[in-house]
């Protein structure tokens, strides 16, 4: 095990009908101590592509059975493959080759006659990229939720935004400030993290991902980034599980003789960028906008309509009927010029805080 | 001054970046392989298979420039282009002389092999 947190030697997969070649790549690569595996030609490279794992494959063009083209074509569109970096082999007077290889996803290219000096170089920065990629990979796979994260694996690592429809959630606990004073500090993280979990289960439940969590508030998407048109609808039950999963928290903690909560809820839908934002070293998916500003200041607004859930209009034309809606008419809304129509989302065996 | 068969510098820069024991290992499997290169030549001729032609000629091409064989490597080069562009009418003059060559190359890097 190396203990500098880099690549060590590289599982390399060399692809060429030439021997002389095949000798010249191995030569040096072997001295750097890689693992080399040779494929004569593009069907070769595949099949045993297809068999075990490689860290790089260095490919020639000019093939018989399957050419360099046909192999990257096949790999790009392989979800196995695809993130496997390629290096193209190549005559110096091939230059276009080379070009449209690099089109085709492949990840630099080394001319012939081969340059030791240069070879190593070019594997060992691939292999240090691969290895960041695999990191990075991981990394999301560990914090992201499952929709992010496979979104980010199958589009890249692309920061850029997006317009989509969706519904925006905020939600908090009320008064929280006072309650964290009435506790000790053991009861108050705890209490934050039976929260968050319960918050969690109830938005996950309806498809809804959460995208940032501050203090005892927090933020959800409903519609991104996996489309979904149901997202209005998902965000209001999501949120009335909310509210009653807190609701039964309560009973657990009067039981107890600790402490409760109580939650505002406010939900907006319509247009919004999402995207990541950060750098490419840290970055979370988000989504800004004048809905997912609407969305912050109802949740606000529950305390002044005395209700846990408040949604815009646009929210309320997109749900069934099998939802209760109290329509409390035009209300001026913090940071809002001109009144906003609001309507509440009603809620059985429960009385709002006012 | 005609060029010469091989240019050593190449040979020279091979071996001080690997081993002379290496140089002559690429050698001999250049020259196993080159005499099915030069029949395929032939062979693809016959039957107009432009493509094999083509990669043929690639490889021989790329082996002779690896080994110093400029002069070789670039009449091998012709023949690829030739083979590129699909009409292989007239190429049978080349290839021949291409055999010829060859017969020039395999001595040079022989006797470049013995004196090393």
């Amino acid at each position: 095990m190396r203990h500098d947190g880099k690549p060590g030697p590289g599982r390399l997969l060399v692809v060429d009908d030439n021997k002389v070649n095949r000798l010249l790549l191995a030569r040096g690569l072997q001295e750097q101590g890689h693992t080399i595996t040779f494929a004569e030609n593009g069907r070769e490279a595949l099949e045993v592509m297809r068999r075990q794992a490689f860290d790089l494959v260095l490919l020639d063009i000019l093939m018989p059975e399957l050419d360099g083209y046909q192999v990257l074509e096949q790999l790009t569109t392989d979800p196995d493959l695809r993130d496997i970096p390629v290096i193209v082999v190549s005559a110096m007077d091939e230059l276009d080759s080379v070009v449209k290889c690099i089109e085709m996803g492949a990840e630099d290219y080394l001319s012939k006659p081969l340059n030791p000096v240069l070879l190593k170089a070019r594997i060992g920065a691939c292999l240090e990229k691969k290895w960041l990629r695999d990191q990075q990979r991981e990394l999301i796979r560990k914090f992201a939720t499952s929709e992010v994260a496979d979104e980010l694996l199958s589009t890249g690592f692309s920061l850029g935004g997006k317009f989509v429809e969706a519904s925006a959630m905020f939600s908090d606990i009320r008064s929280f400030t006072t309650i964290a004073e009435l506790q000790s500090p053991e009861d108050t993280i705890e209490l934050l993290n039976t929260y968050y979990t319960l918050m969690f289960d109830a938005i996950s439940g309806q498809a809804g991902v959460v995208n940032q969590m501050v203090g005892d508030g927090l933020m959800a998407i409903f519609g991104a980034p996996v489309p979904n048109p149901d997202h209005a609808e998902n965000a209001v039950r999501a949120a009335l599980e909310m509210v009653e999963l807190v609701d039964l928290f309560n009973q657990q903690q009067a039981a107890e003789n600790k402490v409760q909560i109580q939650i505002g809820v406010g939900i907006a839908s319509g247009r919004v960028i999402a995207g990541y934002t950060g750098t490419q070293q840290r970055a979370t998916y988000t989504c800004v906008g004048d809905t997912v500003n609407l969305a912050a200041r109802l949740e606000s607004h529950t305390k002044v309509a005395g209700q846990p859930i408040l949604v815009d209009e646009n929210t309320h034309s997109h749900l069934s009927e099998a939802i209760k809606v109290e329509d409390l008419g035009p209300m001026q809304i913090k940071g809002k010029k001109e009144a906003v129509r609001v309507f509440a989302i009603p809620i059985r065996h429960l009385n709002p805080e006012a | 001054m005609p060029d010469p068969v091989i240019d050593r510098a190449t040979l020279d820069t091979l071996a001080s970046t690997t081993d002379k024991e290496f140089v002559g290992e690429l050698i001999d499997t250049f020259l196993e392989d080159a005499p099915s290169l030069l029949d395929s030549l032939m062979t693809t001729l016959a039957a107009q298979d432009a493509e094999g032609f083509r990669r043929a000629a690639h490889s021989l091409k790329s082996n002779g420039a690896s080994l110093g064989a400029m002069s070789f490597s670039a009449s091998a080069k012709e023949l690829e282009m030739i083979g590129k562009a699909g009409d292989l009418s007239g190429a049978e003059a080349m290839v021949e002389s291409l055999r010829a060559e060859f017969e020039q190359v395999t001595q040079a890097l022989k006797d470049y092999k013995h004196e090393a």
